[in-house]
């Protein structure tokens, strides 16, 4: 059986609850540590680092906590590592978000603000024949293209929906690491892919079926 | 590929049960709120919101042990409102897992909650409950009006400038309820769902009055709605989540089947 010891690093933005419960559903034998000490993170077998709420209030706990050095440290590892929302946006170099924050610069590439888009905002909704204009946040079940053959994607249908909610999206400078492309108003990185790092814009725990198999395939990745 | 338009089964829950009163008479036992959630979770909903209507204080500790069982079992958001009145309210919420709260007659007497909320908390978890009733005569400019204590209470707040203030103030979402339609099982009101959905850039979501599933329809192509909720209709077994969305799939909206 799986005695998997998984590691959700808690920098205190955010219930983290429902990460760990959705772990817990999907492989109840394994040892779930919301933590916030580094020890534990780095003997940890898998590694989560999720995140909610403003970028520069994420990323300036990760930095006074010194979980950028753990979070590289554990990429360097090569121990399998998901981020989850706002804990994918912090693996860029920048954001938009609170006037310009700098990010963790793990990949190159900016977060940009879908209403500080002009394609976005000339968009219409194609989900109804109301045809509105776009709102803001995307929030709700959208579906996401695998683009990128990955462990992560293993019994998912592709163009299977996800749940969002973001007003801010990913844009790396390398488009080889796109594993997951969704469609809202204009095109963007709903998953990225890179070694041993797999990263989603959507949240798993909260995207029932699908959610939960993304997670258990995580469980199940070795990280290469 | 688009984003779907979203069916929120809503449980209104008083002392541990899930009831449904129309226009706050008649009120009728509807079960266990953690079962009721599992069924709707299992049927497809996209979301689920409870609502704690709940009098008194020490109810509300049985509202957070719900609230923790139902998020252990059930992977789709959860929104809960109800007496939500201080950051130690969402606070305490959130931790039992709760991804939404939602602020009702608190942001009206002090707006200010509602910004230190989406603050503290982020934007993504502030949902703004706004209550509105029609004060317009027939004739007239269509005019719209906030009222608390469940309809009866005016406040003299124009509810499409309302609800472009709390979007301003930080709110990720409007929960809009039609006092004059609420229970009534005739129909969104959709002349003030269209108006706040037109007016603020957040999603809206419809409440109050859904009696079929033409009415489910109806809220997202001519109220613009970006989500409709409902709670008679699925707690008594009228229809199911997979024929609403079927039904609105038919008529072009895009839904999550």
């Amino acid at each position: 059986m799986n005695c998997k010891h998984i590691a959700v690093i808690d920098y205190g933005m955010g219930n983290l609850h429902s990460v760990a419960s959705a772990l817990k559903k999907v492989a109840p034998d394994i040892k779930v540590s919301v933590t916030d000490d580094p020890n534990i993170i780095a003997s940890a077998d898998h590694v989560i680092l999720p995140g909610v709420g403003a970028i520069r209030d994420c990323v300036a706990e990760i930095r006074r906590l010194g979980f950028d050095r753990v979070v590289k440290d554990v990429i360097n590892s090569g121990k399998p590592l998901l981020g989850i929302c706002v804990g994918m946006q912090a693996m860029m170099s920048f954001s938009e978000e609170n006037g310009g924050a700098d990010c963790l610069d793990f990949f190159p590439g900016r977060v940009n603000f879908f209403a500080g888009n002009a394609k976005f905002n000339q968009a219409h909704d194609e989900g109804s024949s109301s045809g509105e204009r776009l709102k803001v946040p995307h929030m709700g079940w959208n579906q996401v293209e695998q683009v990128l053959a990955h462990p992560l994607w293993h019994n998912i249908d592709n163009n299977g929906r996800f749940y969002f909610v973001h007003s801010y999206f990913v844009e790396p400078e390398n488009k080889d690491i796109i594993a997951g492309r969704t469609h809202y108003g204009i095109e963007f990185a709903a998953a990225i892919a890179h070694n041993n790092i797999f990263a989603v814009q959507f949240h798993p725990e909260k995207s029932h079926d699908n959610g939960l198999q993304l997670l258990e395939n995580f469980l199940n990745w070795n990280g290469k | 590929m688009a984003l779907a338009k979203r069916i929120i089964p809503c449980l209104d829950v008083d002392k541990g049960r899930v009831v449904k009163g129309v226009q706050f008479v008649d009120i009728r036992d509807a079960g266990d709120p953690v079962e009721v959630a599992k069924k709707y979770n299992e049927q497809g909903a996209d979301e689920i919101t409870f609502l704690d209507i709940t009098a008194s204080h020490e109810d509300r500790d049985t509202t957070v042990h719900t609230v923790e069982k139902i998020a252990a079992e059930v992977f789709i958001p959860l929104t809960v409102g109800g007496g939500i009145r201080e950051l130690s309210d969402i606070r305490k919420m959130l931790n039992a897992g709760a991804d939404k709260v939602s602020i009702n007659s608190a942001a009206v007497y002090n707006p200010e909650f509602v910004k230190a909320a989406s603050d503290r908390f982020g934007a993504q978890c502030i949902v703004v409950a706004i209550d509105a009733k029609r004060v317009s005569a027939e004739g007239e400019t269509p005019r719209w009006e906030i009222f608390t204590h469940g309809g009866r209470k005016p406040t003299g707040i124009d509810a499409v400038e309302w609800a472009v203030r709390m979007a301003e103030y930080g709110a990720g979402e409007i929960l809009l309820t039609s006092m004059d339609k609420d229970g009534t099982k005739d129909g969104f009101d959709l002349g003030v769902t269209r108006a706040i959905s037109d007016a603020v850039r957040v999603p809206v979501i419809a409440s109050g009055g859904v009696g079929n599933l033409q009415h489910l329809a109806d809220g997202v192509i001519k109220g613009a709605a970006d989500a409709v909720l409902a709670a008679s209709i699925f707690h008594f077994g009228e229809y199911t989540v997979p024929q609403a969305k079927q039904f609105l799939r038919d008529q072009g909206i895009e839904v999550r089947l």
